[in-house]
């Protein structure tokens, strides 16, 4: 039987007495454990049993505590917590009151990146019909990137070497490390709102996660999907996928390939308008020697007209065929300069000498363009005389104005002069409406 | 902005060829858009020649101002002897 050597205590004492134990062994400790039986009351404490195979424990989250939080916390996910022992004493329950969370393994920046990720595609950033096609030949083409290191390098190459006459603006940042994502969201939107720049290129030669961290931070992601002009990321990374290269307009796997997407080849850009010269050429005069041949089919019975339209026709093709030289050599004389041009810049020479060539240009367009209009001027008006020419020989035209034609019956030959015939003779006389047959009855001459 | 975009008058001047090398329409059509295939094709290689490539860097100076400068691609060199981030 009990007897009682030490003073009896309340349940409220013995509670208290062990609460201040553990308070006082346990201050600050650091445990790891499954979260289960998570309750989020109104009151936006949180509670839940930190767990393990064999144990548990209770433990709370103030909300405070709960607002720092860099990730939501959910059903058995492994957590290290930190935090001080205590005592529920309403329920006679110990408990860990935490101030720290982080989940295990795993690590909070992953876990707030697909929180991030799953937010953002929520909202609709990512979506397939936000993404703007990239301008053919944009006029300038915006770089955000570092500028030093392999990326600004490779770009700038590209774009030489593909389309060396694209104007680049620069808008150099960090492009890793603290304090970059801001930097680099602040060069977006700046360049988008400058209006200078009709593309640009957003990223960063390859590196470790770590690195390539600011490409994932919302900032970033944010001034991307703001932008007023499209951009195409290019984070150096083959595989992996940042959320930055989600939200971009084109994600290009490094940033040579970027280059690629923003620049046309001019070479053939040059090589498609030369040849659509040379068809359009070919095909107006094919279709002019066209409207020629029908047009001696339906006069060839008079040999003096058929002559007048050769010649004509001839003339017309003298003016296409040298037309057609025109051209070729402008377009010669183009294609070196923009070689030369390319030479040029290629081996570092100032922008002066290459604005010098570029000067030359211009004004060999203007002769071309000039004598290209007077010989066509001069073509309309020569095809517009042939036609009335042709009006006005019609035989139907001079039988209009009461001539007749006579000619000989049977032999149909035309008679010109009065002493081609005699007296007697049966003639034919074609009239611009019916005929005649008559018999000559006097011949006159003329004095 | 030029009013018309270079990709347009591409596309504008490839109709007219095609149209041309049909030979349907009658002659004094043909040379109208002749006419205008030449302007195009003209405007085309005008943009291109007017594209003057400047590459340039935004530099802040020592009021924290920001401006524009000629960039000079030191890390050019075939030896890589840039410095790196």
């Amino acid at each position: 039987m009990g007897t009682h050597p030490q003073r009896i205590l309340t349940v409220s004492e013995l509670t208290l007495l062990v609460r201040d134990r553990l308070e006082q062994e346990f201050p600050d400790i650091w445990v790891e454990g499954e979260v289960s039986n998570l309750r989020t009351p109104s009151s936006g404490h949180l509670y839940f049993t930190l767990k393990d195979q064999t144990s548990q424990i209770r433990a709370v989250l103030f909300r405070t505590g709960v607002q720092r939080l860099r990730f939501a916390l959910r059903e058995g996910l492994q957590v290290i917590v930190r935090g001080r022992l205590t005592v529920y004493e309403p329920r006679g329950e110990y408990q860990v009151v935490l101030d720290y969370l982080e989940p295990k393994g795993i690590g909070a920046l992953q876990i707030a990146f697909e929180q991030l990720k799953e937010k953002l595609t929520r909202e609709g950033l990512f979506d397939r019909s936000r993404k703007r096609p990239l301008p053919f030949l944009p006029r300038r083409v915006g770089l955000v990137t570092s500028e030093s290191g392999a990326a600004i390098r490779d770009i700038l190459a590209v774009l030489r070497r593909r389309c060396p006459i694209l104007g680049v603006l620069i808008y150099p940042v960090p492009v890793q490390g603290e304090g970059a994502a801001p930097r680099i969201a602040e060069a977006i939107r700046a360049l988008s709102a400058s209006g200078k720049v009709d593309v640009m290129i957003v990223g960063r030669g390859g590196g470790s996660l770590e690195d390539l961290w600011c490409f994932n931070e919302e900032v970033v992601v944010r001034a991307i999907a703001d932008s007023a002009v499209p951009v195409v990321s290019a984070v150096g990374h083959e595989i992996d996928y940042t959320l930055a290269d989600f939200a971009a307009d084109h994600r290009a796997s490094t940033p040579s390939a970027a280059a690629e997407a923003v620049a046309p080849v001019l070479d053939d850009l040059i090589r498609t308008l030369r040849d659509l010269r040379v068809r359009q050429e070919r095909a107006i005069r094919t279709q002019i020697t066209l409207v020629r041949h029908r047009a001696q089919d339906q006069y060839g019975a008079m040999p003096a007209l058929r002559l007048r339209v050769q010649r004509h026709a001839q003339r017309l093709d003298e003016l296409a065929g040298r037309l057609g030289l025109l051209v070729r050599d402008s377009f010669s004389t183009l294609q070196q300069r923009v070689t030369a041009c390319r030479h040029a810049l290629g081996v570092h020479s100032p922008l002066a000498r290459v604005r010098r060539a570029l000067v030359l240009v211009p004004q060999l367009f203007k002769r071309v363009e000039q004598r290209m209009l007077t010989v066509l001027v001069f073509r309309r008006q020569a095809v517009r005389s042939l036609a009335a020419t042709l009006d006005t020989l019609s035989p139907l035209a001079i039988l209009a104005r009461g001539y007749s034609i006579v000619q000989t019956v049977p032999e149909g030959a035309i008679v010109r002069r009065a002493r081609d015939v005699s007296v007697g003779d049966e003639v034919r006389a074609r009239l611009a409406e019916g005929q005649l047959l008559c018999d000559v009855r006097k011949i006159v001459s003329d004095p | 902005m030029a009013a018309l975009k270079f990709e347009d008058a591409m596309t504008r001047l490839e109709t007219i060829v095609s149209e041309l090398e049909n030979g349907d329409l009658p002659l004094d059509e043909s040379l109208k858009i002749f006419e205008e295939g030449i302007r195009l094709s003209k405007t085309c290689l005008k943009m291109l020649d007017d594209a003057e490539r400047k590459v340039e860097i935004l530099i802040q100076d020592k009021e924290g101002k920001k401006r524009l400068r000629a960039y000079t691609p030191d890390a050019e060199d075939a030896d890589g002897s840039s410095s790196s981030t």
